[in-house]
C-alpha cells in the first residue's frame, strides 16, 4: 500500500444550477519517497487531484488515504491539524504573507506546533531558510525578493514543520527558466536527501522531468502514467 | 511572532487607514462621552445641595427678589435652625467678558457656617487683629474687615492665577457701575458637587453701592428636624402667602434640579446625538474592516491550508477589530473626560464639568461593542472561507 492511496474518486463542482464533474473515479497510487508529476491540459483536474490529496477539498465520492489516513473522513477541525502535521503546500504564486519577513513567513506553521517556544521557531525557521539557500535574506520582506526567491520561502514554508508529504502546485509556473531550474533542483534534492514525497502539478514537461513518475490527466481521468 | 503579533502587523499593514479607521472611532467616541459629559454635569447638578436644607424663594419667579425683612420672620419660626440669604449678582470681566463663573452676594457671618460641611477655607490673607464673627471660621476674619472683600474658590483661584489680596474688577449687569472685589480667602470644596469656581462676597457691599435697592434673591435655612423640612417649608409660604412677596419653599436639591429642568428634554437629545455620531462612525469601521479582510482572502486560505483552525482565524480578525476601536475608544473616552474636567470648559450655569467613570466605562463598553459587532461578520466569512474557492485557482 502506497503512502497516498486514491481510490475512485469523483468531484464534482456545483456552479449555480450545473453539476461540472472534474474528476471520474480516479485512482492513484504514490509511494513513500516518490515524486510523482500532474500533468494535463487546463480543467483536467490536476490541481483538484491535489487539494484533495491535501485535504483542502473533500471528493464527491471515493476515498483518499494518506499514511493510512482517511482524510474525507476527518472533520474540518482535525483535518486542519492533520495538515498542520503532514503536508506541506507550495503554490505557483508562492502566497507569502507580504507584511511579514521571509523569516516570520517560514515561522507561520510553527506556530500550530504546541510546546515550541519563540526561540525554538526562529532557529527551525533559520535552519529551513538555510535549506533552501536564503539565510541571508530571513529579515527580508516578499516584496524585497525576486520570484525564485520568494518560491525558495514557500518552500521553506512547506519544510519547516517537517512534512513527509510536499504537494507542488505549479511551482515554477511563475519563473523564468533559471529561477524555475533551481527551485526544481531544490525539489529534486527535498525529494533525494530528506526523503519527501512530492506530488508536483506542471505544465511543463522539463519540470515533470524532475520527476520519477509523470502522470496525466484528461477530463478528470487518468490518461498515462509512466516512470 | 505570535498570534497578537500578527494582529498588530496586519493592522499595520495599511496604515493610512488604520490610522483614519482609529481616528475615526477616537472621534466618535470623544463626542460619545463629551456629549455624555454635559448630560453627567447636568445629573451631577441635581444633586447640588441637601436634602437637609431648605431654599425659600420669590413664588412668582426666581427673577424677583425677596425683601430682606423676611429674614428675621423665618429665623423667629420655631423649628427653624439656622437662615442665611444670598443673591446672584452677575457680572462680568470687563476685560474679558465671556469669562465666566458664578458671582453670590452673601451673608458672610451666617453663609459661610451654612456650608462649613461642604467647604473650607484653604487660603486666608493675614488677619492683622481682626476677628471673625462668632461661629464663623477665624481665617475668614480678613474677609470679615473688608467691605469689598470676596472668597473665591480654590480652582477658580488657581486658574486665574490669582493672588490673595489682589483686587479684581468687575462690570456690574443686574447692578451697574465698576465693582471692585478684593480676594481674601480661597476656599476648597468637601462635596464635589459644590464646586469651586464660585465667587462669594458681602452681600452689605451690593446693598450699599446699588443705594440700598438690593433685596435678597433666595434665602437658605436648616430645620432643627429634618424630618419636619416639608412642614416648616409649607408654615413659611403660608406665612407669606398674602404678603408683597409670597414665597415658594422646597429643598435645596430640588431647588437646584429646577435649573436642569429648564433644559427639557435637551440632555435626552444630546444623548441620541452622541448615540447617532457612535452609530454612523461604527457603519464606517464595520464597512472598513470588511473592505479589510476580503482583501486578504487569500492569505486566509493560505492560513487555513498551513493548518489554523477556523477559530483561529475568527480570533486574529475580531481582535484586528477590538485592538482597533477599544484603543481608540479608550483614548477618546479618556481625552473627554480630561478635557471636560480640567480645562475648564465652560457649560454656562454650572460651575464644575464632570465626566463620571461609568460614563467612561459606557464609552468603552461601546468601543468594545462596535470593535464586536465591525468584526463579527468579516472574523466569521474569514473562519467560513472555502480554501479552493479562495485560492481561485481549479487545474
Amino acid at each position: 500500500m502506497g503512502q497516498i492511496e486514491v481510490m475512485n474518486v469523483r468531484k464534482v463542482y456545483r456552479r449555480d444550477r450545473f453539476e461540472v464533474p472534474v474528476l471520474d473515479g480516479l485512482t492513484l497510487s504514490v509511494d513513500e519517497g516518490e515524486f510523482v508529476a500532474l500533468m494535463g491540459p487546463s480543467g483536467s483536474g490536476k490541481t483538484t487531484l491535489l487539494n484533495l490529496i491535501g485535504g483542502i477539498d473533500q471528493p464527491t465520492s471515493g476515498s483518499i488515504q494518506v499514511e493510512h489516513v482517511d482524510t474525507a473522513r476527518l472533520s474540518s477541525k482535525d483535518l486542519a491539524k492533520w495538515r498542520s502535521r503532514n503536508v506541506g503546500f507550495i503554490f505557483q504564486l508562492y502566497n507569502l504573507m507580504p507584511v511579514l519577513t521571509a523569516q516570520q513567513n517560514v515561522e507561520l506553521p510553527l506556530l500550530l506546533v504546541k510546546g515550541m517556544n519563540g526561540k525554538e521557531r526562529k532557529e527551525r525557521a533559520k535552519h529551513a531558510l538555510d535549506i533552501v539557500g536564503l539565510g541571508e535574506r530571513a529579515d527580508h520582506y516578499p516584496r524585497q525578493l525576486s520570484g525564485g526567491q520568494e518560491q525558495r520561502v514557500a518552500i521553506a514554508r512547506a519544510i519547516v514543520t517537517d512534512p513527509r508529504l510536499i504537494l507542488a502546485d505549479e511551482p515554477t509556473g511563475d519563473l523564468d527558466k533559471s529561477a524555475a531550474d533551481e527551485i526544481l533542483e531544490l525539489l529534486a534534492k527535498l525529494n533525494s536527501d530528506f526523503r519527501k514525497t512530492i506530488v508536483m502539478v506542471t505544465h511543463d514537461p522539463h519540470a515533470a522531468q524532475k520527476a520519477h513518475r509523470l502522470v496525466h490527466l484528461d477530463k478528470g481521468v487518468l490518461s498515462t502514467a509512466g516512470a | 511572532m505570535a498570534l497578537l503579533g500578527m494582529v498588530w502587523t496586519n493592522l499595520m499593514r495599511n496604515k493610512l487607514r488604520t490610522i483614519l479607521t482609529w481616528l475615526s472611532v477616537f472621534v466618535a467616541l470623544f463626542l460619545f462621552v463629551l456629549l455624555h459629559g454635559i448630560t453627567d454635569t447636568l445629573t451631577e447638578s441635581t444633586k447640588v445641595g441637601s436634602e437637609r436644607r431648605l431654599v425659600t424663594r420669590n413664588k412668582i419667579s426666581l427673577v424677583f427678589p425677596l425683601p430682606l425683612s423676611q429674614y428675621e420672620k423665618i429665623k423667629s419660626m420655631p423649628g427653624v435652625a439656622a437662615v442665611t440669604w444670598s443673591n446672584w449678582f452677575g457680572g462680568t470681566d470687563p476685560v474679558k467678558p465671556n469669562d465666566f463663573y458664578a458671582r453670590f452676594a452673601v451673608d458672610g457671618k451666617t453663609y459661610f457656617p451654612m456650608y462649613a460641611s461642604d467647604a473650607y477655607i484653604v487660603q486666608a490673607s493675614p488677619a492683622n487683629g481682626a476677628t471673625s464673627p462668632s461661629g464663623v471660621d477665624p481665617k475668614l476674619a480678613a474677609f470679615f474687615a473688608d467691605r469689598t472683600a470676596c472668597v473665591v474658590g480654590e480652582k477658580l483661584f488657581l486658574s486665574h492665577k490669582w493672588k490673595l489680596g489682589q483686587t479684581i474688577h468687575l462690570t456690574g449687569t443686574i447692578y451697574p457701575g465698576a465693582w471692585p472685589f478684593v480676594i481674601r480667602a480661597v476656599y476648597r470644596s468637601k462635596v464635589r458637587a459644590f464646586g469651586e469656581e464660585t465667587m462669594f462676597f458681602h452681600w452689605d457691599y451690593l446693598y450699599e453701592r446699588s443705594n440700598r435697592q438690593a433685596q435678597v434673591g433666595i434665602y437658605t435655612f436648616s430645620p432643627a428636624d429634618p424630618s419636619q423640612a416639608a412642614a416648616i417649608g409649607k408654615r413659611v409660604d403660608a406665612m407669606f402667602e398674602n404678603s408683597e412677596a409670597a414665597t415658594h419653599t422646597e429643598t435645596e436639591r430640588a431647588f437646584s434640579a429646577g435649573f436642569v429642568s429648564m433644559w427639557g428634554n435637551i440632555p435626552f437629545v444630546i444623548r441620541v446625538i452622541g448615540l447617532a455620531v457612535a452609530f454612523s462612525i461604527f457603519l464606517v469601521a464595520a464597512v472598513t474592516m470588511m473592505m479589510a479582510i476580503r482583501e486578504r482572502t487569500n492569505e486566509f486560505a493560505v492560513l487555513k491550508t498551513l493548518g489554523f483552525e477556523d477559530g483561529a482565524i475568527f480570533a486574529v480578525v475580531l481582535l484586528e477589530a477590538g485592538v482597533l476601536t477599544l484603543s481608540a475608544g479608550l483614548a477618546g473616552s479618556l481625552l473627554a473626560k480630561f478635557l471636560l474636567e480640567k480645562s475648564g470648559l465652560p457649560l454656562p450655569g454650572f460651575s464644575t464639568m464632570i465626566v463620571h467613570w461609568e460614563t467612561v466605562a459606557l464609552g468603552l463598553g461601546l468601543a468594545v461593542l462596535m470593535g464586536l459587532v465591525s468584526g463579527i461578520l468579516p472574523a466569521w466569512q474569514a473562519s467560513r472561507l472555502r480554501i479552493v474557492d479562495a485560492l481561485r485557482k481549479v487545474g
